[in-house]
């Protein structure tokens, strides 16, 4: 935001605007940079999602489409996708209908505003970041209930209340293993927690001490519950739900499911990289920043989600009592217990 | 609680398990089974079934492979040639009597079982491997193979049509 302004500030006659473009038009701009990065970042991770699920299931995956191992699949598809009629079921409550798509998109698009891509490159370093984000980032669930219940649809229905009821549940776990990293940086800001974290790989956080390293996998997991993602993915597993929430939506308010989904997973992605795996700060401690931080942060991010898709094409659904033990019997304890022993640590080993 | 904990641990393991059987494909990437078909085919075996071709200045009308046929779908219609007509012979040197104005294939009709391959005496129906022959018309999918106009007889029927 402030390069932004600063950019801003060289081109001629702009000090000469009226106060109020002068607070809107750096606000506009920003948005701008971050709804492209939001697409552009779900059209790869789409592609790079059928490439890997193709290469683990000894398939080939797009291959035509732009040439090169069909990297232009996912364009065709999103305008395709436009170019499809948009049905509102008869039966539907169409004012929540039409709003679910939006609501959903707008949470995992306003994360984006705290993520610290590097030095300068952040949105605005609220001195709340996290807190927002983990705010912001349950309002999809206000999306997906709406969704199930406005469609009318009994598949839909159960998609959202199943993914009401993971998402809620898989919060505490995930806010649990945020504080451990809160306690120890002192603060809410995602810089200052990145600035803590300077310094070469020993001093991520993740490598700091056990209860951390926990802690990271904790909120790795939770992550993959809060979006939705297999093993987790009992709001639209497709073999009992057709496709849960998002059954009944077509056309470009499908895109925006299918967009959310995907921004989503680099937002919670880009978290755990903050927290655990220390942001934009370099792998190696040395003196200057030899790769730039935008796009360290950029590869550590891509590395988690990565990970999540590694995972989605490994293991199977778990089933819903599952998913429910495992949230409240397994990871909540151990929650709980990390907490405990990096409040100890951080109080008796300052 | 030792068993809670075999659990975790028991989940932790078998997670990695699993991620360690899938890691090994991502990067040989299905050892090349999958074809890219339309820029890449298959060999055909040698002996491969597909669309059937006449060589009509070969047949000689004998109807064989129209009688053999189980689903009849090659219509066959001929004439005598008339006595003052110059002879004429198929490449093996059999002697063509009569001409042949009608030789409609239904490749709709055909099983490709190549039995109307077999008693053609002049080898002049065969099969070959052309397999990529979709149209937009059912009714493009009827070879018609006769260029000959019949002299002396109408055509009894209507030449061989879908039978929808």
């Amino acid at each position: 935001m402030e390069s932004i302004r600063v950019l801003l500030k060289s081109i001629p006659n702009y000090e000469a605007l009226p106060a109020f473009l002068k607070a809107l038009i750096p606000l506009l701009v920003s948005s701008v940079i971050i709804l492209v990065l939001v697409l552009v970042l779900a059209l790869f991770l789409v592609w790079l999602e059928r490439k890997v699920s193709a290469h683990m299931q000894d398939r080939l995956g797009p291959m035509y489409v732009g040439g090169w191992h069909g990297w232009a699949q996912t364009i065709a598809d999103g305008l395709k996708l436009l170019l499809k009629e948009d049905i509102v079921p008869a039966a539907a409550d169409k004012v929540l209908f039409k709003m679910a798509p939006m609501i959903v998109f707008i949470a995992s698009f306003a994360s984006f505003v705290v993520i610290p891509f590097g030095v300068s490159s952040i949105v605005s370093d609220l001195n709340i970041g996290i807190l927002y984000i983990v705010a912001v980032t349950s309002l999809s669930v206000v999306g997906i209930i709406m969704a199930g219940w406005a469609s009318n649809n009994k598949y839909a229905l159960y998609g959202g209340m199943r993914g009401a009821a993971q998402i809620v549940s898989y919060e505490i776990p995930a806010a649990l293993a945020i504080m451990t990293i809160v306690v120890q940086v002192g603060s809410l800001s995602m810089q200052d927690i990145v600035n803590a974290q300077k310094g070469g790989i020993q001093h991520w956080f993740i490598f700091r001490n056990p209860f951390d390293f926990i802690a990271f996998f904790v909120y790795f997991i939770c992550s993959l519950a809060e979006v939705n993602r297999t093993p987790f993915d009992i709001p639209e597993c497709e073999s009992e739900l057709v496709a849960g929430y998002h059954t009944e939506y077509t056309g470009f308010r499908f895109a925006l499911f299918f967009l959310a989904e995907y921004a989503n997973m680099f937002v919670v992605a880009s978290i755990a990289t903050t927290l655990f795996l220390g942001g934009w700060s370099q792998v190696l401690p040395l003196q200057h920043q030899l790769i730039p931080g935008p796009v360290l942060f950029t590869l550590k991010a891509l590395l988690l989600v990565f990970l999540q898709m590694w995972l989605r094409w490994s293991l199977p659904r778990l089933r819903v009592d599952q998913l429910m033990y495992m949230c409240w019997k397994v990871m909540i304890p151990i929650g709980f217990v990390i907490l405990l022993g990096v409040g100890c640590l951080s109080v008796y080993w300052k | 609680m030792v068993q809670y904990f075999k659990d975790i641990g028991r989940g932790v393991a078998t997670t990695l398990q699993s991620m360690w059987v899938t890691l090994p494909h991502l990067f040989r990437p299905n050892n090349g089974y999958t074809i890219q078909y339309p820029t890449v085919k298959w060999n055909l075996p040698e002996r491969a079934r597909s669309r059937l071709f006449n060589k009509i200045e070969d047949c000689i009308g004998c109807g064989q492979c129209a009688r053999v046929c189980p689903t009849d779908c090659i219509d066959i219609q001929t004439e005598k040639r008339g006595k003052d007509e110059p002879e004429i012979f198929a490449s093996d040197g059999t002697a063509i009597k009569l001409r042949t104005y009608v030789f409609d294939i239904d490749m709709t009709l055909c099983c490709y079982c190549a039995l109307c391959t077999f008693p053609c005496p002049t080898h002049c129906l065969v099969m070959t491997k052309e397999y990529e022959y979709s149209v937009y018309d059912k009714k493009d999918h009827v070879y018609h193979f006769a260029v000959d106009k019949p002299l002396y007889t109408k055509p009894a029927k209507e030449p061989h049509t879908l039978k929808a």
